[in-house]
């Protein structure tokens, strides 16, 4: 990955949902924070995950670079070209480039349309003619994802959802895009399922070296897919880094809990000492002064409530290693007693 | 719009054997795929509610379109009264003076009483008039429903609340008072007080005015449709890939709205058909001489306690109709939404 020029650029990128009230005449009364300045690149064939917990804004981010939302600020850049606020026919040339697989395998199919004018809506909306025609590519397209091109003719619900995620992957493909934005496309399926597509996935990535923002909240796979892996809490990255560095090495607080909950697969396995957070991830609306996740952590001080940490490479990270906190975590350092912060949960 | 109509239906006694035929068929052609359209056909072939209901809706149908046909065929026409030339057909209290109403081998139904018209060819006209009518009105409303509904829930905002309201205003309104009230004015924007108002004006008036009061649940309902499809997955799919508003309205959620839509146009029919024949009663819609179902019911109300027959045509085909229309408005329902059933 040794690209000067990133493939997708994103700054300060910021959403924030207004909430409307009161009548008769409705004003806007505050606003959902739902993504609050992200700064991360992708460099072209490069898969970065995105995980953090339910509500983080990981979905909204993916919505904002596929430009499926407006977003409030920040600047999106793709191939050193703008498209923060591209309208639908400034952003025709790009579409064709950055795609989307979607969460719900069975919401994200049209019951109404077949499997093949499913794969080849993309190709008529964008007017694309490939040699031996739409239908021949289509075959190819269902061939790649590892279904039967016979099923051309077949309708959404007469597949599983495994199957249903392989045609949602084969539509993504089929404008040959440079960057998909895969949206939790794994956890609505079964575990025995999930593997296979993950995989097909891979393959994908690997084979017509398409870059990804994989956004999940399942560490283990996105360990298994994704080169770089940013961690997210509350509309904002707490720590950006390669794989092995964040699994190895995790700077914020935060990425240690979340590492430390995944369950381990050995049987033989050392007890790890387990970080259980506390009460719940703060309201978007009015989230915490300083650094967001000080209500959670077992280290906050008053500088944390009074200071946004910045997201920076801290002492002893590789380049690269990037992480938002003012005090971070040190490895193989004995761990403080992490359940104190709260009294109730301690009881 | 058109509902399904069953005219390739298999007889209806050998359902069974019909049945076992389809499957094997199906085996043969495995590739052959199961549109949701085709799994709904095949469930309402399997009701024989909905089947016969079919075919009593298309036989009124046919009777309606063919009638210059049949009349023609009969020898007769709905306008002429035959008792001018044959006054010995009406007793000395104008009433038929043969039994039942004058049926005879040549006035099948009878005869109508006073001025003597044949009422088997009124009748065949009266359903022609009707049902064209309320078929008309059924689209025309189905047509402005929809679009103004589709427009209202994918647009949303104030366009959304705007057409909310005024869907609130239509639907508290009480339309019948209102049809009374209000088609002597319709008339009134097109014709001098004193002129005749032609019949196809009449039609016409009644037609925008059913329509005008019809088209507000239609597009309640749709407008909350395509409020939860435009979320859906499936439509910012197709947006990221760059469809235009257009072809997300067309290929995206039109699809999916066909079911609502013809349920609904289906249920409109009859009542459009019910209420035309009661502003006819009422005087307000069309007018003797123009054979209409409310019309014979209006004039078969004079004389019913002395000459029940020609009341009870014009009532008793009208009640089958409306109820095989309903019957299979419901039919059409349960085998597009299968998960609805009662």
């Amino acid at each position: 990955m040794s690209n000067t020029n990133p493939l997708l650029d994103v700054s300060g990128l910021t959403k924030h949902f207004p909430i409307k009230g009161g009548f008769p005449i409705k004003r806007t009364v505050g606003a959902v924070q739902a993504v609050d300045g992200l700064d991360f690149q992708v460099a072209e064939g490069e898969s970065l995950g995105l995980v953090g917990e339910s509500g983080c804004g990981k979905s909204t981010t993916g919505r904002l670079i596929t430009r499926l939302l407006e977003p409030t600020g920040g600047k999106i850049t793709y191939r050193g070209q703008d498209i923060t606020h591209a309208n639908r026919r400034q952003l025709a040339p790009i579409r064709s480039e950055i795609q989307m697989i979607f969460q719900d395998p069975y919401a994200s199919l049209n019951p109404r349309q077949t499997v093949g004018k499913i794969v080849a809506g993309p190709m008529e909306i964008n007017d694309i003619n490939p040699a031996g025609g739409r239908e021949n590519r289509v075959r190819e397209l269902l061939e790649i994802v590892g279904l039967n091109p016979e099923h051309y003719n077949r309708f959404p619900h007469e597949f599983s959802g495994g199957q249903r995620q392989r045609i949602g992957v084969a539509r993504a493909l089929a404008l040959e895009p440079k960057l998909i934005v895969a949206d939790e496309p794994v956890s609505a399926l079964d575990v025995s399922i999930q593997a296979q597509v993950v995989n097909l996935l891979q393959k994908v990535q690997r084979e017509l070296g398409i870059a990804f923002v994989f956004i999940a909240h399942d560490l283990a796979i996105v360990r298994h897919f994704s080169q770089r892996v940013a961690v997210m809490y509350l509309g904002k990255i707490v720590e950006i880094a390669d794989r092995e560095d964040l699994y190895d090495n995790p700077r914020h607080p935060y990425t240690r809990a979340l590492l430390s909950a995944v369950p381990e697969a050995t049987v033989e396995a050392e007890p790890r000492e387990r970080i259980r957070l506390v009460g719940d991830v703060p309201s978007p609306i009015n989230p915490p002064s300083g650094c967001r996740f000080r209500t959670r952590c077992w280290k906050a001080t008053e500088k944390c409530a009074s200071e946004a940490p910045p997201l920076v490479q801290a002492d002893g990270n590789k380049p690269g290693h990037l992480t938002a906190c003012h005090y971070p975590e040190v490895r193989d350092a004995v761990p403080a007693p992490r359940l104190a912060k709260d009294p109730e949960a301690a009881a | 719009m058109t509902p399904p109509t069953p005219s390739a239906a298999a007889p209806l006694e050998v359902t069974d054997e019909t049945e076992k035929k389809s499957i094997t068929s199906d085996g043969s052609k495995g590739s052959e795929s199961r549109s949701p359209g085709r799994l709904a056909w095949k469930r309402f072939k399997r009701d024989r509610t909905g089947v016969i209901s079919a075919y009593v809706v298309i036989f009124f149908f046919v009777i309606g379109i063919a009638a210059p046909l049949i009349a023609k065929l009969y020898g007769k026409n709905p306008y002429t009264t035959y008792t001018t030339q044959h006054p010995e057909l009406l007793n000395a209290f104008s009433y038929p003076a043969g039994p039942n109403g004058g049926m005879s081998s040549e006035f099948w139904f009878g005869i109508e009483p006073q001025l003597g018209r044949d009422v088997f060819t009124f009748l065949l006209y009266a359903i022609r008039n009707s049902l064209g009518i309320a078929t008309a009105a059924a689209l025309l409303t189905t047509v402005l429903g929809v679009v103004i509904g589709v427009t209202a829930g994918y647009l949303g905002g104030k366009t959304d609340y705007l057409v909310s309201r005024i869907i609130d205003i239509l639907l508290s309104f009480p339309s019948t008072l209102f049809f009374i009230a209000f088609m002597p004015v319709v008339f009134g924007f097109f014709v001098a007080p004193d002129d005749n108002i032609p019949t196809s004006l009449r039609a016409t008036a009644l037609i925008l005015v059913l329509s005008a009061f019809g088209w507000a649940s239609i597009a309640r309902l749709l407008r909350g449709q395509v409020l939860g499809l435009r979320e859906r997955e499936f439509v910012e799919a197709a947006k990221v890939t760059g469809a235009s508003p257009m072809r997300v309205v067309f290929k995206e959620l039109l699809p999916n709205l066909w079911t609502p839509i013809i349920i609904q146009s289906t249920l409109l029919l009859p009542a459009f058909v019910t209420a035309e024949a009661g502003l006819a009663f009422l005087g307000v819609g069309m007018i003797d001489p123009t054979p209409d179902w409310g019309v014979m019911i209006g004039r078969g109300a004079q004389f019913y306690t002395e000459d029940i027959t020609f009341m009870l045509f014009p009532g008793i085909s009208m009640v089958i109709f409306v109820l095989a229309f309903n019957l299979l408005g419901d039919s059409v329902r349960d085998a597009l939404d299968p998960k609805s059933k009662r």
